[in-house]
C-alpha cells in the first residue's frame, strides 16, 4: 500500500507544485492521475517513487518511508516508467528488458538462469519474444512501450507507476498497452498512472484522482469523478458525461464555448440523447 | 531465437564472438606496436627489434635506442589512447552524448594549461608536479564546464558550447604564457600539440599508476554505466544511486584525461572516435564498450604516431595533430547525423 502524507513537491527553483497532499492508493487498483497540463499529476507521481525528494511529508510504502529505504530495496518493490523514455540506439529488446533485473543483481551475483527466464517470462508478456534482438530504436511505438514495460516487469515488482504510457502512441497503440497494463492488474500488480485522456481512464482506472493546482479536487470511482461538475472544477470546460456504450463507464463529451461548428446537427440531436447522466 | 540480421546495427552480433574479438584486437594493438618499434630516423628490422626486447646488449646502439626511445614512447602511446578513449566512454555513456570527449569538453585544455602555468612559474618542477597539475587542471575544468553546460539541463550542444569556450579562453591564456616567455615555450612547444616525442619512462611511471586505477575503475562500474545510459530517472527507477556514480565516473575521467595530458599534451578526438567504433563492433553495453575502447584508443594513438613520424620524414609532426585530421571530419559527421536536436 502506497500513502502520501502532507506531500508537498517542488522542483530546487521556484515554489511547490503539489500542496500538503495526503493519499491513500488502493493495492491491486489501477488508479489513474488525471488533470489539466501543470496540475501537478507528473510531479505527483515522480514524487511516489523516488525520482523526486519531498520538500515537506513523507510517502509510505507498505509503512515504509521511501526516502528512508536502500534505493535497490524499493526497485525491488515499485517500478517506475518517465514519459517518453528513449533508449541509446542499438540497444536490444533483450538487453533493455535485462536492465529491469538490475535492482535484483549485485557484485557477487551477476546474471543468472533465474534472470535469464524471467527476462523470457517478460518478453513473452509483452509479446517481443520475436523481437528480442531487434534494437528498440528500429519498432514502432507500440512496441518499443511495450519493452520498455517488459523491463518493468523484468523488475518483478508489486507495484508499477506509469507516467503517461499512451503518449505519442496512436489510438490503437494506446488501447493496446492499456489492454496490457489492465492484464497486468488481473495478475496482482498495482498499477498507478498518469493518464491524459478521461475517457480511458474511466475505462481502465479502479480510482480515478483529479488534481488541480497541486490539490486532490476528487477521488473515488470513474462514476464518482468523471461528473460534469467536477470536469468543470479541474478543466473549466463544460462537457456532459454520457453512458459509454461499450463498457457502461462513464464518457466524457465536452461541449466547448460553441456546442461544435454543426449548429443544425447540435440543435437537432438536442433532447435526444438519453443517456445523459443527470447532474 | 529468431536473428534479424537486417536490423543488426554492430559487427559482433553475438555475445559468443565479444571476447574472441577483444583478444584479436589486441594482438592487433601489439603488431601496431612492434611496427611503430621499426620505425623511425632509421629503421630498423623486426629482427634487431625483437633483440633489443628480449636479449637485449647495451653495446648495439640500435638495442639502447629502442630500449630509451622508441619503446617508451610506444607505451606511452597505448597509455594515452587507452586513457582518453576510456574517458571518452564514460563521458558517453553518463551524459547520453555523443560529442561528448574530454577534448572537446574542455578538459584536457584545462589539464595542459595548468601544466604549462606550473611550468612558468616554477621552471623544471619535479615530474609529480605535472600530474597533480594536470588532475586539478581537468578537475576544475570538468566543473567550470559542468556547471555553465547544466544550466537549465545538459543537453549535447550546451555542454559541447560550454567546452569550447573554455577551451578558446584557456588555449588563450597558455598561448599568451608561451609567447612571453620564451624559455617555457622552447621546453614544452611540443608538447602543448600533444606529443608523444621524448617521453621517458620516468614520467611513464608518474603518470601510469593514475591511469590504471582510471581503467580499473571504469571497468568496476561499466554495468553501472550501461543503466545510466538508458537516463537518468530510469536508472533510479532500477535502484540505482545515480548521484553516487555519476560522482565516481567524474572522477575516473578527470583521472584518466590528466594522467594523458600530463603524460602527451592534449590529443584531442581520440576520446571522440573511439567509442562510437567500440559501440559499432561491440554494441551499446559498457562492460565490453570499455575494454573494446581502451585497445582500439591504444591502436589509434599508435597509428596516428607512426603517420606523425612517416608523413613528412624526417621532420616529425604531433601526434595531436595528425588525430585533428583524423577527428575533425567525425566530429563533423556526429554533429550532422548522430545529434538528436
Amino acid at each position: 500500500m502506497i500513502q502520501a502524507e502532507n506531500l508537498s513537491l517542488g522542483y530546487d527553483s521556484g515554489a511547490n507544485i503539489i500542496h500538503q497532499l495526503t493519499l491513500t492508493l488502493t493495492p491491486g487498483h489501477i488508479t489513474a492521475l488525471v488533470g489539466p497540463n501543470g496540475c501537478g499529476k507528473s510531479t505527483l507521481l515522480r514524487g511516489l517513487s523516488r525520482l523526486l525528494k519531498p520538500a515537506h511529508g513523507a510517502v509510505y510504502l507498505d509503512g515504509q518511508d521511501i526516502h528512508a529505504m536502500k534505493a535497490k530495496d524499493l526497485a525491488r518493490q515499485l517500478g517506475i516508467l518517465p514519459q517518453a523514455p528513449t533508449a541509446p540506439e542499438g540497444l536490444t529488446v533483450h538487453e533493455l528488458v535485462a536492465q529491469g533485473r538490475y535492482p535484483h543483481q549485485n557484485w557477487f551475483q551477476q546474471w543468472s538462469g533465474d534472470d535469464e527466464r524471467i527476462v523470457a517470462e517478460a518478453l513473452e508478456q509483452t509479446n517481443l519474444t520475436l523481437f528480442a534482438d531487434r534494437p528498440v530504436d528500429t519498432l514502432s511505438g507500440g512496441q518499443r512501450q511495450r519493452a520498455w514495460i517488459a523491463m518493468a516487469l523484468a523488475q518483478q515488482t508489486n507495484v508499477l507507476l506509469l507516467d503517461e504510457p499512451t503518449t505519442y502512441l496512436d489510438l490503437a497503440h494506446q488501447i493496446d498497452v492499456l489492454d496490457l497494463l489492465a492484464e497486468l492488474n488481473e495478475q496482482g500488480r498495482t498499477i498507478v498512472m498518469v493518464l491524459h485522456d478521461l475517457n480511458q481512464a474511466a475505462r481502465y482506472a479502479d480510482t480515478i484522482v483529479a488534481l488541480r493546482g497541486g490539490q486532490i479536487v476528487a477521488q473515488g470511482t470513474p462514476d464518482q469523478v468523471i461528473t460534469s461538475e467536477n470536469i468543470l472544477q479541474v478543466f473549466g470546460l463544460d462537457a456532459d458525461v454520457i453512458v459509454d456504450p461499450v463498457t457502461g463507464t462513464p464518457l466524457c463529451v465536452p461541449i466547448g464555448r460553441r456546442g461544435g461548428r454543426n449548429k443544425k446537427a447540435a440543435a437537432s440531436i438536442n433532447g435526444k440523447v438519453k443517456t445523459v447522466i443527470p447532474a | 531465437m529468431t536473428h534479424l540480421s537486417s536490423y543488426q546495427t554492430r559487427i559482433l552480433g553475438s555475445r559468443v564472438l565479444l571476447l574472441p574479438g577483444l583478444l584479436l584486437s589486441l594482438v592487433l594493438l601489439i603488431g601496431c606496436l612492434l611496427w611503430s618499434i621499426t620505425l623511425g630516423a632509421a629503421d630498423i628490422t623486426p629482427q634487431v627489434v625483437y633483440a633489443a626486447l628480449f636479449d637485449f646488449d647495451e653495446a648495439e646502439f640500435d638495442h639502447v635506442i629502442i630500449q630509451t626511445v622508441r619503446l617508451p614512447r610506444v607505451i606511452a602511446g597505448v597509455i594515452v589512447g587507452a586513457a582518453l578513449a576510456v574517458a571518452g566512454a564514460i563521458m558517453q555513456g553518463l551524459t547520453r552524448n555523443p560529442l561528448a570527449d574530454s577534448g572537446l569538453l574542455g578538459i584536457n585544455a584545462g589539464a595542459a594549461f595548468a601544466v604549462v602555468l606550473v611550468v612558468y612559474l616554477l621552471g623544471t618542477p619535479s615530474l609529480s608536479v605535472y600530474a597533480i597539475a594536470a588532475l586539478i587542471g581537468a578537475g576544475l575544468a570538468a566543473a567550470f564546464v559542468y556547471g555553465i553546460g547544466a544550466f537549465g539541463g545538459a543537453t549535447p550542444l550546451r555542454l559541447t558550447l560550454a567546452g569550447v569556450i573554455l577551451t578558446a579562453f584557456v588555449s588563450s591564456l597558455t598561448t599568451a604564457i608561451l609567447i612571453q616567455d620564451q624559455e617555457t615555450l622552447d621546453r614544452i612547444r611540443f608538447w602543448t600539440a600533444g606529443s608523444l616525442g621524448g617521453r621517458d619512462f620516468a614520467i611513464i611511471t608518474q603518470t601510469a599508476p593514475l591511469i590504471a586505477v582510471g581503467l580499473v575503475g571504469a571497468l568496476l562500474i561499466s554495468r553501472q554505466i550501461t543503466t545510466i545510459s538508458l537516463g537518468e530517472d530510469v536508472a533510479k527507477g532500477l535502484g540505482q544511486d545515480t548521484l553516487r556514480i555519476k560522482l565516481i565516473a567524474a572522477a575516473l575521467v578527470v583521472m584518466l584525461a590528466g594522467g594523458a595530458v600530463a603524460l602527451a599534451g592534449p590529443i584531442g578526438f581520440v576520446g571522440l572516435v573511439i567509442p562510437h567504433i567500440a559501440r559499432f563492433i561491440a554494441g551499446v553495453d559498457y562492460r565490453w564498450i570499455i575494454p573494446y575502447s581502451a585497445v582500439l584508443g591504444g591502436i589509434l594513438v599508435t597509428l596516428a604516431d607512426v603517420a606523425a613520424r612517416v608523413v613528412l620524414r624526417p621532420l616529425e609532426l604531433p601526434v595531436g595533430v595528425m588525430m585533428a585530421l583524423v577527428g575533425a571530419p567525425f566530429f563533423i559527421y556526429l554533429a550532422r547525423w548522430k545529434v538528436k536536436r
